[in-house]
């Protein structure tokens, strides 16, 4: 008698334990301290600030609640690996790290565990083949993308030859700035410029002597894969050599207001991309603003509302509630697992419409996934600083990237993962 | 009363000379193990294996290979982190190279290999001493981690530079990858762990050990007392090296599964062994264990009282780690200069005479 009742307390227990997780875990892991905070900060302020507005202008996705769970990485791997392990009990349904480093990490890591991984523009650019990385996505676009987008912009500004051009790359030293150069050597064998490679090491502060090989070679253009505290530096440095600002352009990452800011006047003219168009009178960043702000409940300060960083987290967390919606019209179920939620974000489809009824009209490019392609359409733009209004303003239209030079890295990069790690490519 | 000599006979010169002299102190050494071989791996699960327990021993080693350079042999090294590379590079080309061969032999081979390399790094301690010493140290650390993120071959020419341990396992039970149970990668920790412990204590106790501390308390004595310098200080950087070169391929394998040598194995990741070799213990193996203890769990344990507790924002508990580390670390400094294992010295010697101290 005494055995059965408390098996049947028990039971009861795990009961009630039950329905008190059903609500949509999203582990948030940023980084708000070191030298890469400047870029973490507004990236994690968008992101958590749309999912609490959506809480408190919806109640949520489909009536389910989100719960945010910060945890602090410092961009660092093993504090990136204590994370994910604190929270992936919680019943995480999507972990997003904005750290390349942390991706490498996570990308085993997640496909054992069956928990969706979306880098968003950043991480391994091979998972964009879905049929060997099943659990990891990099829509809308990546790093091979963001080469060939600059190098068509570069093409479509010189009359549609680069012949004897010379172009240097300045890079972080990791994987995050090693990731363009694959692409950059094959686009450079095919367009006919010459390829100078600048590493700046962690963190990035000391680059006196790569714009000192800058200033000397004077190369026709210098592309830029910089993070954190590295951007502004270089900013000032190509400031300080007189490099025309014109012909120095950023990736996606590189970019954004506080990288231009501390260079003043002399930052004029300095070009970065973009896989967002910035308009901070979208009406979403209203809802935001009564909603999340007013109430007191910032992530952060509520400064970066509208800036760059701060767009593209709020991006990030919309890519991520709409596969939320998507993923509960597939299963019929309001409170969906990892697994479910991975479905759907393979059958997500952003279109211009849904982007303007969610209030963010024009925000990002119109693409879709599918199994085999986790990457998007891989569209940027390319912005230019304007320092006397303080605004990045748009230069292009979203230009496309030439698949036919990405795609074959891809399936060969994606092919060697697969070999070592013994995948059998194919659809879940 | 609990570290009664009295009646704790010893009939032989072994007994005599033995690690764990008193009764109390073998009793306690064996139930630890027992703790941690026979009771941890069914408990485990993979936040503690991940977050706490994999780090706290791989860092162990780490610093049990520096203690024998710094702590025994008075050399200043700011290179561990270098070390630690060599020997998560030897691991990551051993293991792609010879994917039939077990990976306890390329654990081994790894710290092989990076005690050759520490070996011809320790050369310029024949002739310069302290912080010259430690400046050259400092170059080996900037170095390494610049040959291995130039040279394409050490990481297999990958598109991003990172280097990735395959799925590999010991008699059948995975060990190294993404499938590998929390238990597993615990246990091939422990092992090591402990038998490089045993190693290091017996050395440094025997006439290597000696020879070491000869040369840390005064060089020139030692020469004159017959010991080689060329030879004490080689050895010393060679088994420090062995030591590191095992907890790098380790922490690459094992633990964190992909590296990137600036971030990994950066200035760093010295000095926060040197931190532990420093708060734990100069000179003491004890100390090794005690030191990464310390510095693996306090940030851990901050965050969870900070964040998970009391609901502060993550920056601000971030922030306060750092002033809560340095402050302790200044405190220990002004303190107790021979750090925790010093403390733990402290509290035996008050214990074998509680209750009735005179």
């Amino acid at each position: 008698m005494k055995l059965k009742t408390l098996a049947a307390m028990a039971l009861a227990g795990t009961l009630a334990a039950g329905p008190a997780l059903a609500e949509l875990v999203i582990p948030d892991l940023s980084y708000r301290t070191g030298p890469y905070a400047a870029g973490g900060t507004p990236v994690s302020d968008g992101y958590q600030d749309y999912f609490n507005m959506l809480n408190a202008r919806d109640g949520g996705v489909g009536g389910e609640m989100f719960r945010i769970i910060e945890c602090e990485t410092g961009y660092n791997t093993e504090k990136g690996v204590e994370c994910y392990e604190s929270t992936k009990g919680e019943g995480a349904l999507i972990y997003q790290p904005l750290s390349t480093g942390i991706t490498y990490q996570l990308i085993p890591k997640v496909t054992a565990d069956g928990i969706p991984l979306h880098t968003m523009g950043y991480g391994r650019t091979s998972a964009a083949n879905g049929e060997v990385f099943n659990w990891v996505f990099n829509y809308p676009a990546n790093y091979w993308d963001a080469a060939s987008v600059m190098v068509n912009y570069l093409l479509d500004e010189n009359g549609g030859s680069l012949d004897g051009k010379n172009i240097a790359l300045v890079y972080h030293n990791s994987a995050y700035g090693k990731e363009p150069i694959r692409t950059l050597e094959n686009l450079s064998a095919q367009y006919g410029f010459e390829l100078t490679q600048l590493a700046v090491d962690h963190p990035g502060q000391e680059q006196k002597s790569q714009w000192l090989q800058i200033r000397r070679e004077r190369p026709d253009y210098v592309l830029m894969w910089g993070w954190g505290v590295m951007n502004q530096v270089a900013v000032q440095e190509a400031a300080n050599i007189g490099f025309p600002m014109e012909n120095f352009i950023g990736n996606w990452w590189a970019g954004a207001e506080h990288d231009v800011i501390p260079a003043g006047d002399a930052a004029n003219g300095y070009k970065s991309l973009n896989m967002n168009r910035i308009d901070a009178s979208l009406p979403v960043f209203d809802d935001i603003r009564t909603l999340v702000h007013d109430a007191g409940n910032a992530a952060g300060d509520g400064s970066n509302i509208g800036t760059v960083l701060y767009t593209r987290g709020m991006y990030a967390a919309m890519l991520a509630a709409e596969a939320v919606a998507t993923a509960q019209g597939i299963h019929g179920v309001a409170a969906i697992t990892p697994a479910m939620m991975r479905d759907g974000m393979e059958a997500l489809d952003i279109t211009a419409a849904r982007m303007e009824e969610l209030g963010m009209a024009n925000i990002g490019p119109e693409f879709s996934v599918s199994c085999q392609d986790h990457g998007g359409s891989g569209l940027g733009i390319v912005q230019q600083w304007d320092a006397s209004a303080g605004a990045w303003v748009a230069l292009t239209d979203y230009i496309a990237p030439d698949d036919a030079v990405t795609l074959p890295l891809i399936m060969e990069d994606s092919a060697a993962f697969a070999a070592e790690n013994n995948i059998e490519a194919g659809c879940m | 009363m609990f570290y009664r000599e009295a009646g704790d006979f010893k009939t032989s010169y072994e007994a005599d000379s033995q690690t764990f002299p008193i009764k109390f102190d073998r009793y306690r050494f064996w139930a630890m193990i027992a703790v941690a071989y026979l009771v941890i791996p069914f408990i485990i699960n993979d936040y503690w294996a991940n977050a706490i327990l994999v780090p706290f021993l791989i860092y162990a080693i780490a610093a049990i290979g520096l203690n024998i350079l710094t702590g025994y042999c008075g050399q200043v090294s700011l290179g561990t982190g270098g070390f630690m590379a060599v020997g998560a590079y030897a691991m990551y080309k051993l293991m792609t190279a010879f994917p039939d061969v077990s990976v306890v032999i390329h654990v081994i081979l790894a710290g092989g290999i990076t005690a050759v390399v520490g070996a011809a790094f320790g050369l310029p301690s024949l002739r310069i001493k302290g912080f010259y010493l430690a400046v050259a140290t400092l170059a080996a650390q900037f170095f390494l981690v610049w040959l291995f993120n130039k040279v394409a071959w050490f990481y297999n020419y990958s598109a991003s530079g990172q280097i990735n341990a395959p799925e590999r396992f010991v008699g059948g039970v995975a060990v190294i990858g993404p499938n590998t149970d929390a238990w597993a990668k615990y246990m091939i920790c422990l092992v090591f762990v402990t038998v490089c412990a045993i190693i290091a204590r017996n050395l440094t106790r025997g006439t290597m050990g000696r020879k070491w501390m000869a040369i840390r308390d005064m060089d020139i004595a030692a020469e004159i007392i017959g010991v080689n310098p060329l030879q004490a200080k080689l050895s010393a950087f060679a088994v420090s090296s062995f030591f590191i070169g095992i907890s790098g391929a380790l922490f690459f394998s094992v633990y964190l599964g992909a590296v990137e040598v600036g971030e990994a194995f950066g200035i760093q990741k010295s000095f926060l062994v040197l931190f532990m070799v420093i708060i734990g213990g100069l000179g003491s193996i004890f100390g090794s264990f005690a030191g990464a203890g310390f510095l693996v769990l306090l940030p851990v344990a901050l965050k969870v009282i900070g964040v998970d507790l009391l609901g502060w924002p993550t920056d601000i508990v971030a922030h306060l780690q750092l002033v809560i580390i340095g402050a302790l670390i200044m405190f220990f400094l002004i303190k107790e200069p021979h750090g925790l294992a010093q403390f733990w010295r402290i509290a035996k010697e008050k214990l074998r005479l509680w209750p009735f101290p005179y």
